[in-house]
């Protein structure tokens, strides 16, 4: 029996590390330790419900876990053979308890290829990866594959880049291979820096040793010795055991000189990102891994011909990377029945926002929004109406209702005005002002924006002042034309990926929520209350009572009113602090 | 060569292949407006960062816009220069750009002179349709360069020069996004970096962020005061571009109409700088040849090579990056400074009045002139041998301030006897001409034979690195010549490591020399201007009657009259310095 | 001569650390993250020191410093207070909870308290959206935080 606790960021902080310690302890108290195993997993993605804990091999899924429970699981579970109930996931729609994974609705419509290990093995344990296949895609593509062979494998796959524009990654190795160099490189993008994106994150954490794998067959492909993992310094937990990795397969033979007999060298180092998002841009990553300022060059040259120390560089991210071992043990027509005509496979998603289960996902490509919001997901939180989901981060746009039943893929995601990106989506309900969302996404552009070429640095800086404009009430309607013609130019003539996909949020916004926006302007009202300058305090004098609470609370002296007489707010004086709310007794004031 | 079949402007177009839109376009008469770009291609600096996104053009079949200097042309394509949507993005940028610039177009040093400016005309922008947040950075004042970063456009041209042309590392981009601009470390102020004040900063900014210390006003001040006697030298670059100024073709010379308007100005006296150049080749030549000789004698005290000291951007550069081989450069003045200690010692005296009473103004190609002449050691009771040193421009400026027409004012001669001078002090001026003129000198003294044939052309040209070794009569003489400081540094850090068996190195830090001085008229990257500067300043060096500097019969005098003999003891006090240790030095603290 | 002045453990700690690098200029960002992790940030001096061993220019290396988010030039509170901006934090309120922060604590985003206490920070994701809204301080994480909640914290750690 393995008792498997989730070690992934979210659980982490949530104490599972701690809950792993007890369990142990109360294990080796019933001298169980070596009937039962303990271990600290990667993600479950099942975020929403953490720290979770999974018993094997009967699926059992306990949520919610506090170190307090361990005892319980020991006593109950694991002598007794009995579900500790109360751990359960209890299903939204018919309360019942779910005794096991495979009957959570957050689980039935997933399918987990890049994921395929995290929660399952211990990402410390190189043999628990070689248990689970790890290491037999090299073997076979070192023992029986020309790198020809290995090549046109991807390519018949359909593999595309899953970091943002979904280049296939077949083609970019073939062209990396085609350029002849005494050196060349092998990249893992791991900068990952989409805010609400962390499935990089839980791949490294969860199964670093798949991407290792993956990097290596790459540099046997495309004939290069050195690989680079770029990855962002705030990810203390995942350089670790990345670190560990890396050293374990050094030991093993799987990395280093003459890797598993067949004459081929290659190792793996680390360079930290520093905080900038626009590194997540290949050539800014090569610049900022050769230690200078991550500011993007034109391309070409493409870094496959000339890109670290100017040498034949292929880049990938940790997702892509992550789907080549199973590719390569599957095969490329395994994994091109997966997905839609275009878009192979799976795509991992980071489900946050206004939804119920909030948590890291991998569905296969074409399916639908509805599927992914209302069985995955578990719906709007609250039972709300859905109104938008925004995919691609910065750089994307917004889904709407009436994308509700578009297959998600590539093709379709930028022709709905959006973009696959690295694979952030955020559920929005009534409650998301589509200008603050759009001003919100601008906010990040504008700081993390390098700026070098003008329509990023001072361009996208404009448009967010004239969404602030907006959503302070002083908007016209001549803006909206500004937002639309800047963003068009800025789309148009930006230095690289993440000035040309900056407008997307305002423009999809605006496409989508054109009346929102009108609101603002011309009714000067936000109708999701996320606007503060739009919104009116008032006093309604027939619950009132005069009881001078509010006028004395005002940090303003907005309030004015005779003592037992109804009061009223000086809308111009007026700060919208909310002081007054909270001192009244007689819910007297609203905000409108 | 390779060439490709491409159309732009629907006209179909035979071209190079690897040439880049740009080229190709401005080779068949389409100009696309550029703002980042700058190429100096004599020198092989090039400034391309893709970042103005001004010079954008639509090529059939691509998404976005492409940037015509950095996208390479290949065959097939299709460009449009001028497609609605090129001009509509062209537009908006610039736009974007003046959103951010401070609109003191009528006081700016770069007015009618910023290729912003021009743009801005050119694509008949009359209002700007973004208003928001501007930057604002505090004005830096140093002696030579005045930073108002306020109006960088990020161009990184002076980031360029100052780090790849100059390798000097002063300047540097910072922040990021809307904050980014190009600074210094830490935006401290100049005086705090290592900057040599060579100001090809100044020459290479598109628009007023950069620009020199303006003096014409105490000028005109201290001609304006009847106490005062106010002369003025000029250097020799300036001839050959000042007539750019008011029209004239690049390399015109115009000796005769600068020592016109300098005289109807009201200077007192108009001599000359290539008189003090060549009285520096009397200094420098016969140092180089003690120094050659005791060398050459077994003296293991000598360094050689000697290293040339007129170019002060030159003298600040190796301070700060060479403090353990001070004692290799030659420890003669530059010129100007000469001039300076001969005027306010030996013309002072002569016309009986106090040095405090006489004002020397200097007229240079150079902005670090502008420092130079306010260093201690070249003042006496803190009044400087030199008071004020004003560029090209500067006096281009003073020209169109007195009502003077320059093409219609008669040529007339420098005052006598500081406004006498040679060939050889006229080539001061371009890259290589200070040793060629050394050379002349040296040649004869060296060796007692007349020297028939004085055109070194092995010393000439304008590559960034030259050498040549010269036959002194049976003794081989190795000769380098530097221009740019990274040129430069190439060659010291051989010398350093021991590495050369140069006798004498001439370092310039401008690109050709002083002819493309940061202090002369705006260049805007065509470096045929200073191709012209370059043959021109060679063209007034033939001409002269007289072309080597010991044969200058007013030097002949001073000798006689004043001096004694070169590098005798009064030169030693009055034209010879020492250095200093500029560098940074990290010290244990307590 | 331009004097900077530095404790002798400083210097030699720099000095190793860049000659751990071998003195490449390639390695600066390197350099950078170890000094910053061994004196918590990077005032000018030490930036001097670090471009005179790297062989860069001061320039330079500011020019490094002030891209990345990641270096600062500040030294930070004993407990800092990083706010997570990410997407799914924002959506969750994160922003009434960095104004109560900054309410709280009188200081603005990027700045330490007077007592040198508690410094104030934004971030973008720690990836435990399953927790939004999310507040570090220091390793630990505080999960789906309200306004009212963060007082306290913050007296957690008075």
């Amino acid at each position: 029996m393995h008792l498997l606790v989730c070690g992934g960021t979210g659980c982490n902080a949530s104490k599972s590390q701690e809950i792993a310690e007890t369990l142990k302890s109360n294990l080796k108290d019933k001298g169980l330790e070596n009937e039962v195993q303990v271990i600290l997993t990667g993600c479950f993605g099942f975020c929403e419900k953490g720290p979770i804990v999974k018993i094997m091999p009967d699926n059992t899924f306990y949520t919610e876990v506090k170190p307090e429970d361990a005892a319980d699981i020991v006593e109950e579970h694991v002598i007794k053979g009995r579900k500790v109930t109360r751990l359960l996931y209890t299903d939204p729609e018919n309360k019942q308890h779910v005794a096991d994974s495979k009957h959570m609705g957050f689980y039935k419509k997933q399918l987990r290829i890049a994921l395929r290990n995290c929660g399952f093995i211990d990402p410390q344990n190189i043999e628990e990866y070689v248990g689970a296949d790890g290491y037999t895609a090299l073997a076979k593509c070192l023992g029986e594959m020309t790198p020809e062979q290995v090549i046109n494998e991807i390519k018949l796959s359909g593999l595309r880049g899953r970091g943002g524009g979904g280049f296939p990654t077949g083609l970019k190795w073939e062209i990396a291979a085609k350029h002849e160099a005494d050196q060349k490189y092998v990249v893992c993008n791991a900068d990952e820096g989409d805010p609400g994106a962390f499935m990089d994150r839980s791949i490294l954490e969860g199964d670093p040793h798949s991407v290792l794998e993956a990097m290596t067959i790459n540099g046997y492909a495309i004939k290069a010795t050195k690989g680079l993992i770029y990855i962002r310094a705030e990810y203390p937990l995942a350089i670790n055991r990345l670190l560990t990795a890396i050293g374990q397969a050094r030991e093993y033979g799987l990395l280093g000189k003459d890797i598993l007999g067949s004459g081929f060298d290659f190792d793996i180092e680390l360079r930290y990102g520093a905080g900038a998002f626009v590194c997540g841009e290949e050539t800014a990553l090569i610049h900022s891994m050769e230690g200078n300022r991550g500011e993007p060059t034109f391309k070409p040259p493409f870094p496959a011909e000339s890109g670290y120390n100017n040498k034949p560089t292929n880049v990938n991210n940790v997702e892509t990377y992550a789907n080549i071992p199973i590719i390569i043990n599957k095969g490329a027509e395994w994994f091109s029945k997966i997905g839609t005509e275009k878009s192979k496979g799976t795509k991992v998603f980071a489900l946050a926002g206004q939804i119920n289960n909030v948590g890291l996902i991998e569905v296969p490509m074409g399916i639908t929004l509805r599927e992914i919001i209302y069985e995955i997901g578990g719906g709007i939180k609250g039972g709300r109406d859905f109104k938008a989901a925004q995919t691609g981060g910065p750089s994307g746009g917004c889904l709407t209702t009436k994308h509700l039943d578009t297959p998600i893929d590539y093709d379709n995601l930028v022709a709905a005005g959006s973009m696959m990106g690295s694979g952030g989506m955020v559920v929005m309900d009534d409650t998301s002002c589509m200008v603050a969302i759009a001003k919100f996404y601008l906010e990040f552009t504008v700081e993390e924006s390098c700026g070098k070429c003008t329509p990023c640095r001072v361009g996208n800086k404009r448009l967010y002042e004239i969404l602030e404009k907006i959503t302070k009430g002083n908007g016209t309607m001549e803006d909206l034309d500004t937002l639309r013609n800047l963003g068009r130019v800025i789309k148009d003539t930006a230095l690289c990926g993440l000035g040309q996909t900056s407008p997307n949020p305002v423009i999809s916004t605006i496409e989508n929520f054109y009346d929102e926006y009108v609101e603002h302007i011309k009714d000067k009202k936000c109708r999701a209350g996320v606007c503060k300058s739009l919104m009116q305090y008032i006093i309604d004098p027939v619950q009132c009572v005069g009881c001078t609470a509010c006028a004395r609370n005002c940090p303003v002296n907005a309030i004015q009113g005779e003592k037992k007489m109804p009061h009223f707010i000086d809308k111009e004086l007026c700060i919208k602090c909310g002081a007054c709310i909270e001192k009244c007794k007689f819910n007297a004031i609203s905000i409108q | 060569m390779e060439m490709i079949n491409i159309i732009i402007d629907n006209k179909p177009v035979q071209a190079e292949k690897g040439k880049t839109i740009l080229k190709i376009a401005r080779e068949i008469g389409i100009d696309i407006p550029t703002l980042c770009y700058y190429e100096l291609d004599g020198v092989n600096l090039e400034n391309r960062p893709g970042g103005c996104r001004v010079c954008v053009v639509e090529i059939e079949g691509r998404r976005n816009l492409a940037p015509a200097c950095a996208t390479e042309a290949t065959e097939g394509m299709n460009i449009k220069t001028h497609s609605l949507r090129v001009v509509n993005a062209r537009r908006t940028v610039v736009e974007l750009i003046l959103s951010d610039h401070p609109a003191d177009c009528l006081v700016c040093s770069k007015s009618g002179k910023c290729e912003l400016q021009s743009l801005a005309q050119r694509l008949g922008i009359r209002e700007i349709p973004y208003q928001g947040a501007q930057s604002t950075y505090r004005k830096d004042m140093s002696p030579a360069i005045i930073r108002d970063i306020d109006k960088c456009i990020m161009c990184r041209r002076c980031e360029t020069v100052c780090n790849v042309w100059q390798t000097v590392g002063a300047l540097s981009a910072i922040n990021r996004g809307f904050e980014a601009v190009v600074a210094t470390a830490y935006e401290q102020d100049l005086v705090k970096s290592p900057c040599t004040y060579c100001g090809q900063c100044i020459a290479a900014c598109p628009v007023g962020a950069l620009s020199e210390v303006d003096q014409t006003r105490q000028v005109i001040t201290a001609i304006s005061d009847p106490t005062k006697t106010v002369i003025v030298q000029t250097a020799p670059a300036v001839r050959v571009a000042l007539g750019e100024e008011f029209g004239m073709e690049p390399g015109t010379i115009v000796t005769g109409k600068m020592a016109a308007v300098l005289r109807t100005i009201g200077f007192d006296y108009v001599f000359d700088t290539d008189f003090a150049a060549d009285l520096t080749i009397m200094e420098e030549g016969t140092e180089l040849l003690q120094r050659i000789s005791k060398f050459m004698a077994g003296d293991k005290t000598v360094k050689l090579p000697i290293l040339t000291s007129c170019c002060p951007g030159w003298v600040n550069f190796f301070e700060y990056n060479y403090p353990d081989m001070l004692d290799v450069p030659s420890t003669a003045k530059s010129p100007m400074q000469m001039f300076g200690a001969v005027a306010k010692n030996y013309w002072a005296e002569k016309l009986g009045i106090k040095r405090e009473d006489m004002v020397v103004v200097s007229i240079m190609p150079c902005v670090a002139k502008k420092f130079e002449c306010q260093r201690d050691e070249f003042k006496v009771d803190s009044n400087p041998d030199v008071d004020f040193a004003l560029t090209t421009r500067e006096l281009a400026e003073l020209v169109r301030q007195f009502n003077i027409d320059f093409n219609a004012i008669e040529e007339q001669d420098f005052d006598q006897p500081l406004g006498e001078s040679t060939g050889a002090s006229v080539i001061f001026g371009a890259t290589g001409g200070v040793i060629e003129a050394a050379t002349r000198t040296a040649y004869e003294l060296f060796t007692g034979k007349k020297l028939d044939k004085v055109d070194f052309t092995e010393l000439r040209g304008l590559e960034g690195i030259r050498s040549a070794t010269v036959d002194f009569d049976g003794t081989p003489i190795n000769i380098g010549i530097a221009h740019g400081l990274a040129n430069a540094r190439q060659l010291l850090d051989q010398v350093r490591e021991g590495k050369t068996n140069f006798h004498a190195i001439e370092v310039m830090a401008c690109p050709g020399g002083c002819i493309g001085g940061a202090g002369q008229p705006f260049h805007h990257g065509n470096f045929d201007i200073i191709r012209k500067r370059h043959e021109a300043i060679y063209r007034e060096d033939a001409g002269k009657p007289i072309r080597k500097s010991h044969e200058n019969p007013f030097i002949q005098a001073l000798y006689k009259d004043w001096l004694g003999e070169p590098c005798g003891e009064l030169s030693h006090h009055l034209l010879h310095t020492h250095y200093f240790d500029k560098s940074k030095h990290i010290e244990i603290e307590g | 001569m331009a004097k900077i002045k530095l404790s002798e453990d400083k210097i030699n700690k720099i000095k190793e650390i860049c000659s751990a690098f071998g003195n490449k200029p390639s390695e600066v960002i390197n350099v950078l993250h170890k000094v910053q992790g061994e004196f918590g940030y990077l005032p000018a001096e030490l930036q001097d020191l670090i471009a005179q061993e790297m062989k860069v220019s001061a320039a330079h290396v500011y020019g490094i410093v002030t891209f990345y988010s990641f270096f600062t030039m500040t030294p930070k509170g004993e407990h800092p207070i990083s706010v997570c901006m990410g997407t799914a934090c924002y959506v969750r309120g994160a922003e009434k909870v960095l104004d109560e922060f900054k309410r709280e604590l009188k200081i603005g985003v990027g700045e330490t308290t007077p007592d040198g206490k508690f410094s104030l920070n934004c971030l973008r994701c720690v990836g435990a959206c399953g927790l939004a809204p999310v507040v570090l301080i220091g390793e630990k994480v505080y999960g789906r935080l309200t306004p009212d909640g963060v007082k306290d914290i913050i007296n957690e750690y008075r």
